[in-house]
C-alpha cells in the first residue's frame, strides 16, 4: 500500500473534493474504489468504523474521514504549496462557513436513496452529517417527478443557488484570485446539475448564470477536469438509482 | 488579553450551548468581550444583519465584522489569539483532523439522539434515543481515552476543541437527565466521560459560563410548556 491512500467512490461529489485537493497539491496517491454493489471493503471498515463512508485518506495507515476534514488535513499536511484555505483568519473563517453552508444545504438536494434499505451500499450518498430522514425527504421531493413537493423544493435549491451565486459575486473563485476551499466544497455538485434540471424541469444556467460560469472556470483547472464526470455519465447513473 | 471597549462583541443567549463554546474560547485566551444577550421571541436588528443567512446565534463580531457558526468561530478565537492563552487545536495536523472529526459527530450525531431523548413522546422512543445516546458516548469515551493520552482533557492538560464541542451540552444534559430520571454520564458505562465532565464543568473558563442546571430548567418549562 502507497503511502497515501484515497478510499472512494468515482460518483462521489464528497471523494471528488479529496481528489481535487490532492491534485492541487501534486500529490501522488493510491485511490482504491470501493465497490458499492459489493461488501464494504475490510479496509474500509477498519477505517472509518464510526461511518464506513467514503471518502477516507489514509496517510502512512492513519486514516482521515469527512470530505471537509480531509480537505483541511491536505492543506495542512503539505504546507509549501497551493495553499486552499487564504492566510488571513476571518477569510479562513468565512471560507470555512461557506463550505459548512454547501454541506448542510447543498447536500440535502443531492441525490438520496428512496429508502435506506432498498439498495446496498449506496450510502456514500447520503451525507452523514445531516439528519437523514430529512435528506431522504427533501431530496426524495426534487428528484420525484411532478407536484407541489417537487415544485417547493426546486425552489429551495434555486434559493440556495442564488444565496451561493451572491456570495460569489464577481470575483472569479469564492476565495478571490484563488481556487480554494469553497470552490472544492461546491464544484463536484456542478455535475449533478443536468441531473436535477432534467428530474425537476428547471435551467440552472438561467437561473443562476454567474454560478454556472464559475464552475465552467473550475473545469478550466486540471485538478477538477480530472476529478469529475461528465454530466451526462452521472445522470446515467442517477437514472439507474432513480429510474 | 484586554481588548478596547467595543472591538470584540458576541452576540447570544445564556441558555444556549452553542453560545457557550465561543465564550468558553474567550475566556480561554483572556479575551475581553462584550456579551449581547437576545430578547427571548425576537431577534435584533443586529443579529438579522449579522447572519443574514441562518439568522442565528452566536454571532461573533470582531472590529464590527460577523464570524457565525459556533466552532467556526472557537477556530477563528483560536487562530486570532494564537499567541495568548493556550492552543485550542492541536499542531500537528493529524490530530486537528481527528479533534475536528470528533467536534463534527457530537453535533451531527450525538446531540440529535440527546435532543430525541428530550423531545420523545412515547416511552419507547424516549428508550431508544437513550440508547442511541449512551451508544454515541462509548465512542466518546474511546476517543477521549484517544485524544487525551492520559491527561485531564480531550485537549490534554488544557481544554481543547472537542472539550468546547461536548461540554458546551453538559448543561442541557443535566437538565435531560433530572427531567427523564436518566442518567447520561454514567460512571459505570463511561467512567473518564464522568470525570471529564466535572473537569470541565468546573473550570476556570467554563464555570462563570455554563448555566445553572435549576435555571436552565426553569427557562426549558417555561420555554416548552412543560
Amino acid at each position: 500500500m502507497k503511502a497515501v491512500v484515497l478510499l472512494d467512490f468515482w460518483a462521489s461529489p464528497f471523494g471528488q473534493r479529496c481528489r481535487i485537493a490532492l491534485a492541487e497539491k501534486g500529490v501522488e496517491y493510491e485511490y482504491r474504489e470501493e465497490n458499492i454493489h459489493g461488501d464494504k471493503s475490510p479496509l474500509l471498515l477498519q477505517s472509518n468504523p464510526v461511518y464506513k463512508k467514503i471518502p477516507v485518506l489514509i496517510l502512512d495507515g492513519k486514516p482521515v474521514c469527512e470530505s471537509l476534514i480531509i480537505v483541511q488535513y491536505i492543506d495542512e499536511a503539505w504546507p509549501d504549496r497551493a495553499p486552499l484555505l487564504p492566510a488571513d483568519p476571518y477569510a479562513r473563517a468565512q471560507a470555512r462557513f461557506w463550505a459548512d453552508f454547501v454541506d448542510k444545504k447543498v447536500r440535502r438536494c443531492s441525490p438520496c436513496v428512496r429508502s435506506m434499505s432498498s439498495i446496498r451500499n449506496t450510502a456514500f450518498l447520503v451525507p452523514s452529517n445531516v439528519f437523514t430522514h430529512q435528506v431522504c425527504e427533501s431530496a426524495k421531493k426534487l428528484w420525484t417527478p411532478k407536484g407541489e413537493a417537487q415544485d417547493a423544493a426546486k425552489e429551495e435549491f434555486i434559493e440556495i443557488l442564488r444565496l451561493l451565486e451572491g456570495e460569489l459575486g464577481d470575483k472569479k473563485y469564492f476565495g478571490g484570485d484563488a481556487f480554494g476551499f469553497v470552490d472544492i466544497a461546491l464544484v463536484p455538485f456542478t455535475t449533478w446539475f443536468y441531473s436535477c434540471e432534467t428530474y425537476a424541469g428547471f435551467s440552472v444556467e438561467e437561473a443562476v448564470p454567474k454560478l454556472v460560469a464559475w464552475s465552467k472556470r473550475c473545469l478550466e483547472r486540471g485538478s477538477v477536469a480530472k476529478s469529475l464526470y461528465d454530466p451526462l455519465e452521472v445522470y446515467e447513473f442517477v437514472k439507474k438509482i432513480f429510474g | 488579553m484586554a481588548s478596547a471597549a467595543g472591538e470584540v462583541r458576541l452576540i447570544g443567549a445564556w441558555p444556549s450551548p452553542f453560545v457557550l463554546r465561543p465564550r468558553v474560547a474567550l475566556n480561554l485566551k483572556g479575551v475581553e468581550y462584550e456579551f449581547l444577550q437576545e430578547k427571548f421571541g425576537e431577534k435584533s436588528e443586529l443579529l438579522l444583519r449579522s447572519n443574514p443567512v441562518y439568522k442565528k446565534i452566536p454571532v461573533l463580531l470582531h472590529h464590527d465584522k460577523p464570524v457565525c457558526e459556533s466552532m467556526i468561530i472557537v477556530e477563528y478565537v483560536d487562530e486570532v489569539w494564537a499567541t495568548t492563552g493556550q492552543a485550542i487545536l492541536p499542531a500537528d495536523p493529524y490530530e486537528r483532523a481527528l479533534h475536528r472529526f470528533w467536534a463534527v459527530y457530537v453535533d451531527d450525531k450525538w446531540f440529535p439522539s440527546m435532543f430525541g431523548i428530550a423531545k420523545a413522546e412515547t416511552e419507547e422512543a424516549k428508550a431508544e434515543s437513550a440508547e442511541q445516546a449512551w451508544a454515541g458516548l462509548k465512542l466518546l469515551e474511546e476517543a477521549f481515552e484517544k485524544l487525551s493520552k492520559g491527561k485531564t482533557f480531550f485537549g490534554g492538560d488544557t481544554i481543547g476543541y472537542v472539550d468546547i464541542a461536548l461540554g458546551a451540552y453538559l448543561g442541557w444534559a443535566k437538565v435531560i437527565e433530572q427531567m427523564t430520571g436518566l442518567k447520561l454520564l454514567d460512571e459505570e458505562k463511561t467512567p473518564l466521560l464522568a470525570v471529564w465532565a466535572e473537569r470541565f464543568c468546573a473550570h476556570e473558563a467554563v464555570k462563570e459560563v455554563m448555566p445553572e442546571t435549576e435555571k436552565l430548567m426553569e427557562f426549558a418549562k417555561m420555554r416548552l410548556g412543560k
